[in-house]
């Protein structure tokens, strides 16, 4: 022990090292922030005169705020929908055998391994062949069903957690599968619902890979800045993504602690990626 | 102890709707890379043309090999910056170990399009990186190449996969037994022999599962050299995204989506397989 504690003494240049990748992985955000309150734009150095005059300009823009409802609405309808399929999915591979069990499980997770852009394609193929018009309700079958992935993932991890003795004692004490369902298989998974729903909230309301394929007329918010992008940057632009960030960081830092809770420490690595 | 009717329950509505809207979609993409365009009709006319294009037209393979390129940059550059930064909080973070990991987890999940913005206004001609270099007086104009270059893409993809990278590995740091790293001191290795032969080797599933996702999520972007890349770092999924719009030849779009995924999917194989064959557990 005391070699260990001797070796952390010793590596001040790997302290250092640590602390430029952090500085690395956190600059371009707090440059972002700073130039959203910079009254001369995007750019120049350094920034002068703080300003609170973008977020006015945000706040009174209509198309923006368009957006943002319409990316609300495909998030929470892709939130119920990916936690139901998810849930019965997690069941599915947690209780059930039936034949191709292995191809539905590697089936589910492919738009989490995939790049976005061929289960994006897929789907416009898919919406194509269906005679379906592109509009919000594409988007939201999109995310609704690539997010099934994530909801599996994390109310498998939950599933296993549980203690299965409550549930057959549930069953012996004379409860139906439904009562047993509603009253002991579901408040048990009541956290990691709870997370799984904040994950792909937050993972909907900022995807772009698979939206850009889906999308018709309605823009959701990452998508109406791609397109203002296009037309050059303004610290509007900036404004905009520094409420992004706050959110995203509140859900995200929500997210964690019902997350360990739920799961403990050794079952981070399952967290892998969204 | 569960019925048949609760598992047919369970089962099928996931089963149903995956093969719908999951299965079948794939499929239409394996049936597109059949087809061809003919008077701009998809006719459904199953040939392998468009394979044959890929391989006969250069440009195709150049792409894709400035993809993987640019992939591989984007996955030694992340290794680089997330691997010292697992070891340290593994081994030396001690008390901050939680805080420092959230640190990491917050960039992971906030929004692509903020990430890749940030960099596009540091990057720019009349950006903050040239404001500042004017300032302090380094340079007397602005310097263009920051911006719509491949070293933008590799760039700005390093700071998105970083994290990506630094969550499995810094599990399996975490899952080294310390006892074997003190029982490499104690027999006398120093800590550079201790870190070769015992920390690194034990770390490699880890290292394996990062490095994986980095070129995977890198071979299928087209995002970042849209945003900050630029006409000389297109990449393989621009091509796509190109033929599914204004060139409209969704076949050979798909055949090309198909190649990718191809590609994907037998690196992931491989990998798992490899994972699994030097994981001490």
């Amino acid at each position: 022990m005391t070699r260990a504690s001797q070796s952390a003494r010793r590596s001040p240049l790997l302290g250092i090292y640590a602390l430029c990748v952090f500085a690395f992985l956190y600059l371009p955000i707090v440059v972002l922030i700073l130039y959203s309150f910079n009254r001369d734009g995007v750019g120049g150095f350094p920034p002068k005169q703080l300003t609170f005059a973008w977020y006015r300009l945000l706040f009174s823009d209509a198309a923006i705020w368009d957006s943002v409802l319409n990316s609300l609405l495909v998030a929470g309808g892709a939130v119920v929908l990916s936690l139901t399929l998810g849930l019965l999915a997690a069941l599915a591979l947690d209780r059930a055998t039936f034949p191709g069990k292995s191809i539905f499980r590697r089936l589910v997770l492919l738009p989490l391994i995939l790049p976005g852009i061929i289960t994006g394609l897929s789907l416009l193929m898919f919406a194509v062949f269906a005679g379906l018009q592109l509009s919000l309700a594409t988007v939201f079958l999109g995310h609704g069903t690539a997010l099934i992935s994530v909801a599996t993932t994390e109310l498998f991890a939950g599933l296993q957690k549980i203690d299965r003795a409550q549930e057959e004692a549930s069953l012996d004490l004379g409860a139906t599968p439904w009562q047993t369902f509603w009253r002991v298989t579901l408040p048990n998974l009541k956290l990691s619902l709870i997370a799984a729903g904040l994950l792909i909230f937050t993972l909907s309301m900022d995807e772009i890979a698979v939206t850009f394929f889906l999308i018709g007329r309605d823009n959701t918010l990452p998508l109406e800045i791609w397109a203002r992008l296009r037309r050059g940057i303004t610290p509007e632009i900036n404004a905009i993504s520094t409420l992004i960030f706050a959110v995203s960081v509140i859900l995200i830092l929500v997210w964690y602690h019902i997350r360990t809770r739920t799961t403990g420490k050794e079952a981070q690595e399952l967290l892998e990626r969204p | 102890m569960y019925s048949r009717a609760y598992k047919w329950i369970v089962s099928a509505p996931p089963i149903l709707w995956v093969g719908i809207f999951l299965l079948l979609p794939y499929a239409l993409m394996f049936a597109h890379s059949f087809w061809v365009v003919r008077d701009g009709m998809i006719a459904h006319e199953w040939n392998l043309q468009n394979y044959a294009k890929l391989f006969q037209n250069p440009v195709y393979l150049e792409v894709l090999f400035r993809t993987m390129r640019i992939a591989a940059a984007v996955t030694l550059l992340s290794l680089l910056l997330g691997y010292p930064l697992a070891y340290y909080m593994s081994f030396h973070a001690n008390m901050r170990k939680d805080l420092l990991y959230q640190l990491v987890i917050v960039p992971l999940w906030v929004s692509y399009l903020v990430r890749g913005y940030a960099w596009k206004t540091i990057l720019g001609s009349e950006g903050v990186l040239n404001g500042f270099l004017q300032y302090i007086h380094v340079t007397k104009e602005p310097v263009s190449f920051f911006l719509y270059s491949p070293f933008a893409v590799v760039l700005m993809l390093t700071h998105i996969y970083t994290p990506f990278v630094f969550l499995p590995l810094y599990a399996s740091l975490e899952h080294i037994p310390r006892n074997l790293v003190e029982a490499s001191q104690d027999l006398g290795a120093g800590s550079r022999a201790t870190f070769f032969r015992v920390i690194l080797p034990l770390s490699l599933p880890g290292l394996l599962a990062g490095a994986t996702f980095a070129f995977v999520l890198t071979l299928g972007d087209f995002l970042a050299p849209l945003l900050v890349g630029g006409p000389s770092s297109i990449m393989i999924a621009n091509i796509v995204q190109s033929l599914f719009g204004t060139a409209y030849d969704w076949p050979l779009g798909a055949a090309i989506s198909v190649c990718i995924l191809l590609l994907t999917i037998s690196l992931l194989f491989l990998t798992e397989r490899l994972e699994k064959r030097w994981s001490f557990r």
